[in-house]
């Protein structure tokens, strides 16, 4: 009904000022081209995406005969190598265990910081927040992961091994550079949705009588839960699919370690070591397609966390 | 307005500075993302691609800087990702050469018959462990059994009290490959931490108590000890009789027989030029000191 009206009064303009109104509709059909093709080769680019990464990484399961439990449950990692059976032998279990050790371990120690710093900027001091943090975390946001990596080598790695002990090498390291990465991530998500609670809700809470640390803590925090929420899954998807940092500090030993300070490795670290190796089309360089599809399973699912808390948003 | 300005040119204060500083590594980089892979006929000018080996990337970066001042105009781009990434790449005609530490023959997948193998240098291996281990020379089956596990401290060898860090290259790796067939006798190293580039296999070594793993001769330096084996000290003399035996070529294969500036870029390699300077001073064997010659299936025969 309303386009057909607007449409009337196109009509209408037409007869008066003809060329000027044409040149609108042909702007406003441009306008729609243009962004019509960009959303189409996005779709185009996902699919495409997901099916070579799927039809490459089932074919270690339908080419190679792998079996798919041994996959998950299996301990050993040494695609180039066969089974009795001539299977490749993929056991990705204990690179699953290092990825999701490595990613929770650095929520649970990030989450409280970021969320921490986020109250202090917003609530807290917000002129001194906005000012000096806010452009020092947006950096930490622009640094390499290499450099992060090497600063994980050089110095995290050395200070484990003389004040823990083992060889450095191991969950812990990467727990501690990947803790550095997803702050700035975490922060500024978490200071979004703290910015995004009402004036009201923080004036009636006052009002009521509560201390700033109260209004703080039981109101704010409470009612900004699932943005923050979201914000600590953006940074475990962050964490999850790091690979460069994490590779240098890690050891890359596809082993499940017995302590912390063990070399382990993860989904990515294993993936971007083998990548160089491998021959496109053999067990080994399917096996590779394999483990990133698993990578991009748990985006998806990473996604839809998020999206079932963004849903729950209500003030 | 005057804050704006003064924090405009501060900002571009800064990206002078920081385009000063790596300029010459961006103009490089952009050529070989520009010109990456381009084959032309015309000798001298044009560009073309070799990848793979990086136990062999530093003597081709070199030969290759050293070619291109003499030739203007020709530009070879020169990178590492591993011999298996080497000879699938040239197997596939994407690149110009394929580096690579193994023969074609030993790799998986590789149909080895349509590459034309250049042996371009020799270089040796060897054990290397941290400065503090105490231990200089070991027995070969001393090396066998520290890889495969069967040995955890080093005081078992003669050396300190102290664990020993088992460092592996990447599984699929060439130095690996060669270590393990020529050093361990064809053993599986027991599951340790792995590293995917010998400038950090070397780092760590350095700085980890306890730590062996294995390294090109190219990247022996003061910081780490090289361990002799059965009393052979790791020398390029010792490669040349096959007293060490832990050594490999190092393989430039192309596609077919080469032709234009890939033919004159192999043809510098090998010339004596670089052979007798070059290779000895980055720590590589020249071909042509060899008196042994070995096969794809490891056969030693004298020359």
């Amino acid at each position: 009904m309303k386009g057909e009206s607007i449409l009337e009064l196109k009509d209408i303009k037409m007869t008066e000022k003809q060329w000027n109104s044409s040149t609108k509709i042909w702007t406003e059909q441009r306008g729609r081209m243009i962004t019509l093709t960009s959303v189409s080769i996005m779709i185009i680019i996902a699919v495409s995406i997901l099916y070579f990464v799927a039809s490459k990484g089932f074919s270690t399961f339908t080419v190679n005969k792998a079996s798919i439990i041994d996959f998950f449950t299996g301990m050993q990692w040494k695609p180039s190598t066969l089974d009795d059976l001539g299977r490749p032998i993929v056991g990705a279990l204990p690179l699953i265990f290092g990825s999701f050790a490595v990613t929770l371990l650095a929520a649970i120690i990030c989450a409280p910081l970021a969320i921490g710093a986020a109250v202090f900027m917003t609530e807290i001091s917000p002129k001194f927040g906005k000012k000096i943090l806010q452009p020092v975390i947006e950096l930490l946001v622009g640094i390499p992961s290499v450099v992060y990596g090497f600063v994980g080598l050089s110095v995290v790695v050395p200070f484990l091994r003389e004040n823990i002990g083992g060889s450095g090498f191991g969950i812990a390291a990467g727990t501690i550079v990947l803790t550095i990465m997803i702050l700035p991530t975490i922060t500024s998500l978490s200071v979004d949705a703290i910015e995004a609670v009402p004036m009201q809700i923080r004036e009636a809470s006052l009002a009521l009588g509560a201390t700033r640390w109260q209004t703080i803590y039981r109101v704010i925090l409470k009612t900004s839960l699932p943005g923050l929420l979201t914000a600590i899954v953006f940074g475990m998807a962050r964490a999850f699919g790091e690979a460069l940092a994490v590779q240098m500090v890690i050891g890359n030993s596809t082993v499940i370690p017995s302590s912390l300070v063990e070399p382990a490795s993860t989904l990515t670290s294993i993936l971007t070591m083998g990548m160089g190796y491998t021959v496109m089309g053999k067990a080994e360089n399917n096996a590779l397609w394999s483990l990133a599809l698993v990578l991009l399973l748990m985006s998806l699912i990473f996604i839809i966390i998020i999206r079932i808390l963004g849903r729950r948003r209500v003030y | 307005m005057r804050k704006r300005i003064i924090a405009l040119f501060s900002m571009l204060l800064v990206f002078a500075i920081v385009a000063a500083g790596c300029g010459s590594g961006s103009e490089t980089d952009s050529k070989a993302n520009a010109e990456g892979g381009n084959k032309k006929e015309e000798t001298t000018k044009g560009s073309i691609t070799a990848v793979g080996s990086s136990a062999l990337q530093p003597l081709v970066d070199e030969a290759a800087n050293q070619f291109m001042s003499k030739h203007s105009g020709s530009t070879i781009n020169v990178q590492g990702g591993g011999s298996g990434t080497g000879l699938s790449q040239i197997s596939e005609g994407a690149v110009d050469i394929g580096n690579s530490d193994i023969f074609a023959e030993e790799k998986d997948g590789i149909d080895a018959s349509k590459l034309v193998d250049h042996k371009v240098a020799v270089v040796g291996m060897g054990p290397v462990v941290n400065k503090e281990a105490g231990v200089e020379d070991i027995t070969k089956q001393q090396l066998i059994d520290i890889f495969t596990g069967k040995i955890k401290n080093w005081k078992d060898v003669g050396g300190k009290d102290q664990e020993i860090v088992l460092i592996n290259r990447a599984e699929g790796s060439g130095t690996r490959a060669v270590f393990e067939a020529t050093a361990l006798d064809g053993a599986t190293p027991a599951q340790a931490q792995e590293q995917d580039s010998s400038g950090t296999v070397q780092k760590i070594v350095s700085e980890t108590p306890g730590a062996i793993s294995y390294l090109a001769f190219s990247y022996f330096n003061d910081s780490i000890t090289p361990l002799k084996v059965d009393g052979v000290e790791p020398t390029a003399t010792n490669v040349e009789t096959n007293e060490w035996k832990i050594w490999a070529y190092e393989h430039m294969y192309t596609n077919g027989d080469p032709t234009g500036l890939t033919k004159e870029f192999l043809d510098f390699i090998l010339s004596d030029e670089i052979q007798s300077s070059l290779i000895t001073e980055l720590g590589y064997i020249p071909v042509t000191g060899m008196k042994v010659e070995r096969d794809a299936e490891g056969k030693i025969t004298n020359k």
